[in-house]
């Protein structure tokens, strides 16, 4: 199998996420960057199948220069090969980005065969736009399953297990196929010391897009309103008891 | 037109399904323009009275042999070819998981724009939408022939204003290949208290330092017929499954308390938990940020907090 995955590189806030003065982008100035959780999940799903049916898996992201620190930690995992679509730092909308990892996937596959498998993140942590995987699918005309929690791959097909409020859906889809993933279908490894030295050694291969800016135009970002409440000290240690009694009984739950 | 693509589940309305009702009904009603409802599917009938009870109609139901059960490809193509056949300049949905996956769908088929999760649109189409979970906000402009927007589940509040249900039936044209992403198969779960409508919430952080640390959360969640919930850190430690988690990319809960042991309060965490009526922070720490954001706290060791809360419970029921 030739599996891609598709991550992005985002900050890791803390306790609130800051915003720069002229309301353009989250203030990263303290703060380290991850790939959502997601596509975490996505590239150790990869690494999994690859290592379960053999083959070998891609990383692929579209973003600034130093994205290259999400791909490579996609490497250390043991993903084989990584690309880059570079752009300028500011994020692109969500058309223009689909569309760069559609020309990434053209550019991909001419050197090789086409990828059995493209997994994404369900949604990413940022923008949250719930549309890259959908978009890149319906013009690559392959099938697409968003929110999945458990892959097996058959013969020709892959069986994909979506949890609903109700239990769960299951699809059968034809491969190559695309499916968005969701945290919590497997639990990431860490990087090991093999890993590392290839994430170290992997080159990241640089691929050209023309895609344009889509129909949706971020104006500004801000922080909700938050409602700031006095916290109540009901004590210290195991002498509080009484007083978190009191307040069960009193809210009707104890 | 403004077209409402109604949320069901083989015709019962949920009441994230409610929401886009109400949200399309208003929205329509402010910019001057008619409302309609597209209803997919088996049981769209009933779907549509529940349409028409929010103040939506005609209902355009939506027959075909592949719109028996959900599939994203073909109603995602189902809601592209409605949207241009019934001349919809807006078409509204719920931030659900499956109303993302359909919308996004359908504006892939017609190359438009879509604007995921919005809380509001203003008279001038400046839109509000979440990003990270609700964490951050964006105000954001389309440009668009067919302006395509699902509204966050909890954005607005299901009203009633009935409407006489007039319904038509709408076939599209579908092609034999979006039967790939049919649904094949359906696992049942026992109906019962889950994270999501738990009344009290119990959760556990790295402060509770190892997975038998869990019993003592256990224990109390158990006395308060609540459920045990997690930290990121718990899950990716591998101490609970994922399915405890609370949080932007686990489940988002609303009980009557949730009592937060042993973490910090990141805003990842948070935002799966500010929908709480109350919450108890438990931690060492009294700077940490889930006390200071917390209604209540108790300053101390879990370990100690935890099983004297449920001994006082166990002594006063005697
Ligand atoms: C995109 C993204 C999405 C994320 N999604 C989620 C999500 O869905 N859910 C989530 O939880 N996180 C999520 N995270 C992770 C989040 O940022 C934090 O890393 C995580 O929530 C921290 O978990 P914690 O509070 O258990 O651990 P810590 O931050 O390490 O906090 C431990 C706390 O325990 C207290 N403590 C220690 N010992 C004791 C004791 N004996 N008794 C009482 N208190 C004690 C400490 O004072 C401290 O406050 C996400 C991160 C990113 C980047
Ligand atoms: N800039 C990007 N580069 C690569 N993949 C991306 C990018 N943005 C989004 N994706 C992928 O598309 C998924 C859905 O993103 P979104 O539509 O923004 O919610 C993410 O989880 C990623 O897998």
């Amino acid at each position: 199998m030739r599996i891609l995955v598709c991550i992005k590189r985002v900050p890791a806030p803390g306790a609130r996420i800051n915003v720069t003065p002229d309301g353009q982008a989250v203030d990263t100035a303290h703060l380290g960057f991850a790939m959502s959780p997601h596509e975490e999940c996505a590239v150790e799903e990869a690494v999994q199948i690859v290592e379960r049916v053999g083959g070998s898996a891609v990383v692929l992201t579209v973003g600034p220069a130093e994205a290259e620190e999400q791909l490579r930690y996609a490497v250390s995992l043991g993903v084989e090969q990584a690309a880059l679509v570079q752009t300028d730092g500011a994020d692109w909308d969500p058309q223009r980005t689909a569309a760069a990892i559609v020309d990434a996937v053209g550019a991909l596959e001419e050197s090789g065969r086409a990828f059995d498998l493209v997994l994404f993140g369900n949604e990413s942590a940022d923008s949250g736009g719930y549309q890259v995987g959908v978009r890149v699918a319906y013009a690559l005309g392959r099938p697409m399953v968003n929110g999945i929690k458990r892959i097996e791959i058959g013969q020709g097909e892959v069986t994909a297990t979506r949890p609903t409020d109700a239990g769960a859906e299951v699809y059968r889809v034809p491969l190559p196929a695309v499916l968005g993933v969701k945290e919590g279908i497997n639990l990431p490894r860490y990087p090991t010391l093999k890993g590392r030295l290839n994430s170290k050694k992997v080159e990241v291969g640089l691929v050209e897009s023309n895609a344009v800016a889509g129909g949706q135009h971020m104006v500004k970002l801000f922080r909700p309103t938050e409602q700031v409440s006095e916290t109540v000290i009901l004590g210290a240690g195991a002498d509080a008891a009484a007083a978190v009694v009191d307040l069960l009984e009193e809210i009707g739950v104890a | 037109m403004l077209l409402v693509v109604v949320e069901h589940d083989r015709g019962s309305v949920p009441i994230a399904g409610k929401e886009a009702l109400t949200a399309g009904r208003e929205l329509a009603g402010r910019l001057g323009l008619p409302v309609a409802a597209l209803v997919i599917g088996a049981g769209a009938e009933q779907a549509a009275e529940a349409a028409g009870a929010h103040g939506v109609g005609p209902g355009h139901l939506a027959t075909h042999d592949l719109l028996s059960d959900y599939g994203p490809e073909a109603w995602g193509e189902t809601i592209a070819q409605a949207a241009i056949v019934l001349g919809a300049s807006v078409v509204v949905s719920v931030g659900t998981d499956t109303g993302n996956e359909v919308m996004a769908q359908a504006a892939a088929r017609m190359d438009q724009p879509f604007v995921a999760n919005c809380l509001k649109v203003a008279d001038d189409w400046t839109i509000t939408r979440m990003r990270w979970g609700g964490s951050l906000l964006e105000d954001t402009t389309v440009d668009a022939a067919i302006r395509m927007i699902t509204f966050a589940h909890h954005a607005v509040e299901p009203v009633e204003s009935a409407v006489a249900v007039v319904t038509s039936s709408f076939e599209p044209g579908l092609e034999p290949e979006v039967s790939r992403t049919l649904v094949r198969d359906r696992v049942v779960q026992a109906a019962g208290v889950t994270l999501s409508t738990a009344s009290v919430v119990v959760g556990g952080g790295r402060g509770v330092g190892s997975p038998e640390g869990f019993s003592v959360l256990e224990e109390l969640a158990g006395l308060l017929g609540g459920k045990v919930g997690c930290s990121r850190v718990v899950t990716n430690n591998g101490w609970r499954p994922h399915s405890d988690q609370v949080g932007q990319t686990g489940t988002k809960i609303a009980p009557e308390i949730y009592i937060a042991c042993g973490i910090s309060g990141a805003i990842q965490h948070w935002v799966g938990a500010a929908a709480s009526k109350r919450i108890l922070a438990v931690n060492t720490d009294k700077e940490a940020n889930m006390v200071t954001k917390a209604d209540y706290a108790v300053i101390g060791d879990l370990h100690e907090v935890i099983p004297a809360i449920s001994n006082e419970i166990r002594r006063r029921r005697g």
